[in-house]
């Protein structure tokens, strides 16, 4: 057990991985001389050498495809993209290529990728480097979405992802590299179900990734005012554990969906609809969300903290349904 | 046209079935008159009317349970045709339109106003916890956003009030309702009245001999008990103490313009029911005795009028018969004082610097602190003792 960055955490579960199985290599923008954007992989490109770390041109298109090839070729590949805008110009190979491949080779072939992306906001990067499209994702029948939001997960999703035979998408919030917690030196964590990151009877607020940190928070500001919140970390985004959530608002009969995703057609949505099908005569209010503003995401700090599920709304968001606004 | 609804007969009623009509349409009220009857989880009550009119129109039928405020009747005002009542009529919602009187609710919240047409919201947990209880999801007050009522307001209603059954009442245990009602105004009383308790201990020599003398030359159906001395002597310390007499309401208090005594009086068949005597203070003692006598009888019959349901503004418990020593009552809400009288005994008494044997009795009282102060409290009862010490003047 020590105290290690998520960052770090990531960085080990890369070395566990590159050492453990030499089909496994790590390939994208800037992750080998550089170290990678967020300074995941440094230091891995003089310890595994450049065959297993691979510094790809700045084409998503061309690297997510060669990663596909090469997990269907019997590789075990370890794609990153620099963030999940950018991944847009990857869909089709993730979409319509690495999602698809069992489905239209008639269970013949299967494609055993992970792919790794920074995703949201809160670092001023502005909007083309800021969004949150885990949701997209979340959609594709064919991939596992993971979201890990605790270092824990941060080093204990990428070994069983990339024993799952199929794609999964890795989302990593850029606001929690530096975020540092406790690690079991090799925490064994699933790669199907969410967590209650904190146990209570009042409300409960749902979410995952990067707005962990505002929610936990969020509940603690609740439990000076004396609503006892119950804290849902998603972890999983695809498949969705409908039973987690259901457990947890039939306890506390009310639900905050917290997801930095703007509203409409969130992953926010598709978890209020889930309460809907599984726990209307549970329900003491109606369910509520807090996501983000409905805008691009701006560059300058008071906006862009505006424009992003924080603490407060939840707090408010929660009270509200508490009947205490 | 003025509208005739079911009042709250007390402030643990929020329900009654209505048993019968005293009245048909075409005939004169005036304020005062018993209309109908209506059974309370307590007893049939004779409820009255406070407007002078014809009646028009009765619209309860018999054996229905409804809600406070329910409108029972349409009656027209003096100098009203039935032609502009019936235009009255058409301009106003359903004329069976409920509401929930706040005080007959035993909690904080107030029941959100029913707009005509407009579901009232009620959780889907809360309805569906409802129906189990047997609990009519739409007359609770709500607490949840914009009023709605919640799974917690469910179980409070439930627990507080009477559970309104699944089953028809006529099925229902009475005693079981009456503790329930009895139980949901005294956990009130304890969970929001801050209750002080003082005692003093009241010779009764004189007051002894007094009624010895008086009933000596009384023929039998004409002589008093101790006990209309104490009421009588309550009353009158209340016009000198008006802070013990009235009605702790939405925060503040109301002093009763008179003083309308409840007096508990326990029932054969188990439970209890404090219906007032009105004006006590105004009353002559044989004028107490012929009223708590009739009360008593009526009370065991089952036969109260709503008005000495619902109108005490102080109450007087007497357990003496019972020979306990002394009594620490539950101040029955919204009223602010109780007070209780326990056994007359031959005790033995310093009077005048030598030691004999006098009847006494420990009179007590428990008064809500919001309203009065032990001191107040204290020249109160003392107050009793010296008006106990001067039958004549009773």
């Amino acid at each position: 057990m020590s105290v290690i960055s998520y960052r770090e955490a990531m960085r080990q579960a890369l070395r566990e991985a590159l050492s453990r199985d030499e089909r496994v290599f790590l390939m994208g923008e800037d992750i080998g001389k550089y170290g990678g954007t967020y300074a995941v992989s440094k230091g891995l490109l003089e310890e595994f050498g450049p065959e297993r770390i691979r510094d790809a041109p700045l084409s998503e298109l061309g690297f997510v495809g060669a990663g596909v090839g090469a997990a269907m070729g019997g590789m075990r590949p370890i794609v990153e993209v620099m963030t999940v805008n950018f991944s847009l110009l990857a869909l089709d190979q993730i979409v319509n290529s690495a999602a698809l491949m069992r489905h239209m080779s008639g269970g013949q072939f299967s494609v055993p990728l992970v792919i790794r992306m920074a995703t949201g906001a809160g670092r001023q990067v502005a909007a083309q480097h800021s969004h949150s499209l885990e949701g997209w994702y979340a959609h594709i029948p064919g991939i596992r979405v993971l979201a890990p939001a605790t270092v824990e997960d941060a080093r204990g999703m990428l070994w069983p992802a990339l024993e799952d035979p199929d794609p999964v998408v890795i989302f990593e919030h850029v606001q929690l590299y530096n975020l540092e917690g406790e690690c079991a030196d090799a925490p064994r964590v699933d790669i199907a179900s969410a967590a209650v990151r904190r146990a209570g009877g009042n409300v409960s607020l749902i979410t995952y990734g990067g707005s962990l940190p505002k929610t936990m928070d969020a509940a603690g500001q609740l439990a000076a005012q004396g609503i006892d919140a119950e804290v849902i970390d998603l972890r999983v985004l695809r498949p969705l554990d409908t039973e987690t959530i259901a457990a947890s608002v039939r306890k506390t009969r009310r639900a905050v969906v917290v997801d930095e995703g703007w509203r409409t057609g969130s992953l926010a949505a598709e978890v209020m609809a889930r309460i809907m099908e599984n726990s209307f005569y549970d329900l003491d209010a109606p369910v509520t969300r807090v996501c983000s503003e409905e805008a691009p995401i701006p560059y300058a700090k008071h906006m862009e903290d505006a424009a992003l599920p924080q603490a407060a709304k939840i707090v408010a968001a929660a009270r509200e349904i508490c009947g205490k606004s | 046209m003025i509208e005739f609804k079911l009042p709250s007969l007390g402030a643990d009623m929020d329900k009654g079935k209505f048993l019968e009509w005293r009245i048909k349409p075409g005939d004169q009220v005036k304020r005062g008159d018993v209309v109908a009857v209506v059974d309370t989880s307590k007893a049939a009550v004779d409820v009255e009317i406070w407007n002078e009119g014809t009646v028009y129109e009765l619209i309860a039928e018999p054996g229905v349970t409804m809600r406070v405020g329910t409108v029972m009747a349409t009656l027209l005002a003096p100098g009203e045709t039935p032609e502009a009542a019936e235009a009255e009529k058409r301009t106003r919602p359903a004329a069976v339109a409920v509401s929930v009187q706040a005080e007959a609710v035993p909690v904080t919240a107030v029941a959100a106003p029913v707009v005509p047409g407009e579901r009232r919201r009620v959780s889907p947990v809360a309805r569906r916890r409802a129906a189990e209880l047997g609990v009519d999801a739409e007359s609770v007050a709500g607490t949840g956003p914009h009023g709605a009522v919640t799974l917690e307001d469910v179980e409070r209603a439930a627990a507080a009030t009477k559970a309104a059954p699944a089953v028809p009442a006529a099925q229902l245990d009475k005693q079981a309702e009456m503790r329930r009602a009895i139980a949901a105004a005294m956990s009130r009383s304890k969970r929001e009245i801050p209750h002080y308790y003082l005692s003093e201990r009241v010779p009764l020599q004189n007051a002894t001999l007094w009624l010895q003398a008086e009933n000596a030359r009384r023929g039998l159906t004409e002589r008093v008990l101790m006990a209309a001395l104490f009421l009588k002597s309550v009353a009158l310390a209340c016009e000198t103490y008006p802070d013990m007499n009235g009605l702790y309401r939405d925060g503040k208090f109301e002093p009763g313009a008179s003083v309308h005594v409840g007096v508990a009086i326990s029932l054969r068949q188990g439970g209890l029911i404090a219906p007032a005597i009105h004006d006590v203070q105004k009353k002559s003692l044989t004028q107490l005795m012929q009223d708590l006598t009739d009360l008593v009888k009526r009370a065991r019959a089952g036969s109260l009028r709503s008005s000495e349901m619902s109108d005490p503004t102080i109450t007087v418990t007497n357990l003496g018969d019972q020979g306990v020593e002394s009594v620490f009552g539950v101040i029955y809400p919204p009223q602010v004082a109780l007070v209780g009288f326990g056994r007359v005994a031959e005790l033995a008494c310093v009077v005048e610097g030598g030691l004999r044997i006098i009847p006494a009795v420990t009179a007590s009282l428990a008064a809500d602190h919001r309203v009065s102060d032990g001191h107040r409290g204290a020249l109160f009862l003392a107050e009793i003792r010296r008006l106990l010490q001067q039958p004549e003047t009773l």
